[in-house]
């Protein structure tokens, strides 16, 4: 334990030839950016190699980044009871390539996969069952993603005709205000009305 | 007695309205006359998306979105959500603050374990004990309401420290309320410990081996009881836990009796705990003074233009959290509660994912009730300690 995080992440990096792409300490937590065809490789070190012993997976979740080409992260979390060290892995998609699945690895990977698969439709590829879990029965589209919007698509509403639950479009009376709470004097990037005028060699 | 009845296989839906279900589970089980060979849960039906909800909250306006997911315990999921945005920014939080938060974190495991320990004796067909554990979940709600306001979604452990600081005398109530809990345990335990039912239903049902709760991924009691001594209040130790002095009860046989003793045992050394906190209470401030994160109180901005400012600012524009990722974890009553934090320097979070631990629990119940008899699934259930709220959030 008196090693840095940053000399432990060396040794994993010289264990696994090829598979770290990148590596980073913030905030006290160790981060390795993996190639999507060695996660299980590495998934596999990380729990078998008797230094690491990460035998527990925390959690597996998906962040969205649209502007980039690989939209997605996968983001791993092992935590060892031995060593009491906690890591963190990450593995680059798109909406199209699958990245292999943990389960054979870490049967907790079952649920935690699904939903990630729910929320932002990131496949896994040998998911013994990769359906939809926390949505509803027949939902469509992928909730979490940044393109997807916060009032959904469709409400539902008890039909007094019809006697059942039905499925319409959303209807909204007023259009859900996302109010831009950024200052102009800080943060915010975008030119005010006028602005532009400024900036042009001095008036 | 196959060969005479022919194949007695038969699929039985369980759910979602089934008063052991404890919330909205629904099970599709495969059952094999009365053994059970596989189960399907369905999970989601209390969906909320609080994770897309939380996207569009700044980082104040998503604090009230965890009280809501273990709503047994709300106090402790709050605190996770503000280690880690006080990771994020480099907050410090002043010793009258966490000694605050310890002695409700642990009023919110009481809260949980009474309401679990209790209901998990009624899915085994005991009614008196909720009787009894809920008049006391009763006395606790009100120490809650006296510190907050709310009885349950508390929204008191803010960015920085607790929102306010506690009022008069209720130090001295819940130190009085301490004194006399144990002998409500007491009772609890007379009830049930040696009790033929209870053990029946209980004793060697749903057993977990060590390496069958790392490879599921369990946390707090569930892991404990298989025998691996690991508490995050002591492993990785958060506010004044290192200076606080308890027991970690760590099971022998995983099963569903032992956790039961567990949690019974967990109860006596929060009750510790809560004493030690009103004991070693410092006095001082609750919460940072650092006033671009943390509101200033009412007073001070009838008098201070700075304040005022501070003020309008932090509830129109929120705070900006510096860029960066950051997990964050706390021993909840039911396990590790991770918070996964990604920040883009703006004023709400990126992308915020909730890693509750009965989520966990919950998927290993066709592992756990696989060749156990369909009445063991309420007693496994039991005992899981499973609550809607954070599993389906």
């Amino acid at each position: 334990m008196t090693e840095s995080l940053e000399d432990f992440g060396k040794e994993i990096d010289a264990a696994l030839p090829g598979a770290v792409l990148g590596q980073s300490v913030v905030l006290n937590q160790l981060t390795l950016d993996i190639a999507p065809g060695d996660i299980l490789r590495t998934l596999k070190f990380l729990r078998d190699d008797s230094r690491c012993a990460f035998a527990v997976l925390i959690d597996i979740c998906g962040v969205d980044w649209p502007q980039r080409a690989k939209r997605f992260d996968v983001v791993y979390h092992l935590l060892s009871l031995t060593q009491n060290r906690r890591i963190r892995l990450k593995v680059q998609t798109d909406e199209e390539s699958p990245v292999p699945s943990a389960v054979s690895l870490f049967p907790a990977a079952n649920w935690f996969e699904r939903e990630t698969f729910d929320m932002y439709g990131i496949t896994f590829a040998d998911h013994p069952d990769l359906r939809r879990l926390l949505t509803d029965y027949g939902f469509s589209g992928y909730p979490l993603r940044k393109d997807f919007p916060l009032t959904g698509y469709v409400e539902v509403r008890y039909d007094e005709e019809v006697k059942r639950v039905v499925y319409q479009p959303v209807e909204l009376v007023q259009e859900f205000r996302d109010f831009d709470f950024m200052s102009p004097w800080e943060g915010a990037r975008y030119v005010l009305p006028g602005d532009e005028k400024a900036s042009k060699g001095g008036g | 007695m196959a060969d005479v009845l022919g194949d007695q296989r038969m699929t039985m839906n369980w759910g979602p309205q089934h008063p052991a279900a404890h919330g909205v589970l629904r099970l599709v089980m495969e059952l094999d006359g009365e053994i059970v060979t596989r189960i399907d849960p369905h999970i989601g039906l209390l969906h909320r998306g609080t994770e897309k909800l939380i996207e569009h909250k700044t980082y104040m306006q998503a604090l009230p979105y965890f009280d809501r997911l273990d709503y047994v315990a709300p106090m402790n999921q709050e605190h996770a959500f503000s280690l880690a945005v006080e990771k994020l920014l480099g907050l410090e939080v002043p010793p009258r603050g966490q000694y605050i938060r310890v002695l409700f974190s642990e009023i919110g495991r009481l809260l949980s374990h009474l309401l679990n320990v209790t209901t998990q004796a009624l899915d085994v067909g005991a009614l008196t004990p909720p009787l009894w554990g809920f008049e006391e979940r009763e006395k606790l709600m009100i120490f809650y309401e006296r510190a907050s306001g709310a009885r349950l979604h508390a929204n008191y452990f803010r960015t920085g420290g607790v929102h306010q600081d506690i009022p008069a005398g209720l130090s001295e109530d819940i130190y009085e309320f301490c004194e006399h809990f144990p002998k409500v345990l007491d009772d609890i335990e007379g009830l049930l410990t040696n009790n033929r039912i209870f053990k029946q239903r209980n004793v060697d049902i749903g057993i977990v081996s060590r390496e069958e709760a790392e490879a599921w991924g369990f946390s707090g009691v569930m892991l404990r009881s298989a025998g691996l001594a690991w508490d995050l209040r002591r492993a990785q130790p958060y506010e004044c836990y290192s200076d606080l002095d308890f027991q970690i009860p760590v099971g022998k046989n995983g099963d569903c009796y032992d956790r039961y003793l567990m949690r019974m045992e967990e109860m006596r050394q929060s009750n510790l705990i809560m004493k030690q906190c009103l004991d070693k209470m410092p006095t001082g401030p609750v919460s940072s003074a650092d006033h671009k994160v943390v509101p200033p109180k009412r007073g001070e901005m009838k008098r201070s233009m700075e304040a005022l400012i501070h003020h309008f600012k932090l509830f129109t524009e929120g705070y900006h959290v510096p860029e960066g990722e950051v997990y964050a974890a706390i021993e909840a009553p039911k396990g590790e509660f991770g918070v996964y934090l990604v920040s883009d320097g703006s004023n709400k979070p990126y992308r915020c994912k909730i890693r509750p631990p009965s989520y966990a629990h919950l998927q290993a119940i066709d592992f756990l009730c696989r060749g156990h008899m369909l009445a063991d699934v309420s007693a496994v259930l039991g005992s899981l300690d499973i609550v809607f709220g954070e599993i389906d959030r």
